[in-house]
């Protein structure tokens, strides 16, 4: 299973980004050989759109489940449609919160923050 | 003649400006093209007698012919399309209606359908015209395009701009004779005059500024000016009575003959310096 989280830096022990689609690096694990691909968010800085290409990129790479803090309303219609569950986590490292996920200790996010949530606090 | 008037900042003052102007100017023709927040009626109070709506194209997908091969969201630059599941996704509000899906589609499975994302509204004479994008809208370009279709060519324009300096504004800007920079003594008013300044530069307009709120020494937009050569062409004083007036709709050439005078003025050396 491979999982997704958005992180601040490319290391395991960069903070959660809290932001899904304008995070600055997607960091995917794929759990059942324990390896790990560093995306650079290439949409961080778009004009728009944001959550949605950061949605489609995540269907490309085959990622089942992400792990973030907020999703707005166009990335949750592309991550619904993908089938990708959503988990809101923690303020903490990558390498945490993959052990959260991994007992079971995050939530599912089913709702949206408003649209450009993730706008401000730009790198 | 087409009289643009902007300001890069937001608040300093173009809706003051050109709606004076076209108080004293007549007869002249006044066109709202801040589209998110048009407010020129509220001192102009005109009789809205037409109301046009604003169409834009966006992709409709046939899912019968549809392969889900993705070409269509690969050549969509705005993320207005995504393609998950072999599914396409449309985001209509994203796109920006470049028509780069249509022709990146292999099966011709996308086929534009009509959206309403705005409304342009008029007096009977068509001396007062305001485009107004829908709430929750963020692509304004169409309703200024638009907007732009109803100016006189028989009498003087007058073009209340949008704030920044974005695609908007050098919508509302292209073809126009003349440009007025609003600004205003704070650093964050000569901030965005300076990116105002290089953008008309760029699009090669004659242009002048007007100084609002302006104190007994404004030494910090003064020197900028001299230094870059650019025209003041007139200063509204910082003024309790002017913005008391302002706050009940009430503009300084209607409150007051001294103002009117220098609007006047002011359409003068705007005439003598205009490219037609």
């Amino acid at each position: 299973m491979k999982i997704c989280i958005t992180a601040s830096g490319e290391s395991n022990e960069s903070k959660l980004d809290p932001r899904f689609g304008r995070c600055s690096y997607f960091v995917i694990v794929d759990l059942d050989i324990n390896e790990r691909t560093v995306i650079p968010n290439e949409a961080s800085m778009t004009g728009g759109g944001a959550g949605v290409s950061s949605g489609q990129l995540m269907a490309e790479q085959g990622v089942e489940a992400i792990i973030t803090g907020n999703v707005g309303p166009n990335a949750m219609n592309v991550l619904k449609a993908a089938g990708i569950d959503i988990y809101r986590g923690e303020n903490k490292s990558v390498t945490e919160n993959v052990n959260f996920f991994k007992s079971g200790k995050l939530k599912k996010i089913t709702e949206t923050v408003p649209s450009h949530f993730g706008m401000g606090n730009r790198r | 003649m087409t009289i643009a008037v902007l300001s890069g900042k937001g608040g300093t003052g173009k809706t003051t400006v050109s709606a004076s102007l076209s108080a004293v100017v007549k007869p002249s023709q006044y066109v709202d093209c801040d589209v998110e927040e048009p407010n020129g009626y509220i001192f102009l109070k005109p009789d809205i007698l037409h109301s046009i709506p604003v169409k834009v194209e966006t992709p409709f997908v046939d899912d019968s012919i549809c392969t889900g091969c993705g070409d269509c969201a690969e050549a969509c630059q705005f993320n207005a399309l995504a393609v998950v599941r072999n599914k396409v996704l449309v985001f209509p509000e994203l796109c920006h209606h470049c028509g780069a899906c249509y022709i990146a589609c292999k099966f011709n499975a996308l086929t534009p359908s009509e959206r309403i994302t705005g409304v342009i509204e008029m007096n009977e004479e068509k001396t007062f015209v305001q485009g107004k994008l829908n709430i929750g809208e963020p692509v304004a370009v169409p309703v200024v395009k638009k907007l732009k279709e109803y100016l006189k060519t028989d009498m003087p324009v007058i073009l209340d701009c949008p704030p920044g300096a974005s695609c908007t504004v050098v919508q509302a800007l292209e073809d126009c004779d003349f440009c007025i920079l609003v600004t205003e003594p704070t650093p964050f008013g000569l901030h965005d005059l300076k990116i105002a300044v290089s953008l008309v530069k760029k699009l090669g307009f004659p242009f002048g500024i007007v100084i609002n709120k302006a104190l007994e020494n404004n030494s910090f937009i003064d020197d900028y000016c001299k230094e870059e050569k650019i025209e003041v062409l007139m200063e509204i004083p910082y003024s309790k009575e002017i913005a008391e007036n302002y706050s009940d709709g009430i503009l300084p050439v209607q409150s007051n003959e001294k103002w009117l005078r220098r609007f006047e003025q002011l359409y003068d050396k705007i005439k003598e310096r205009a490219k037609k």
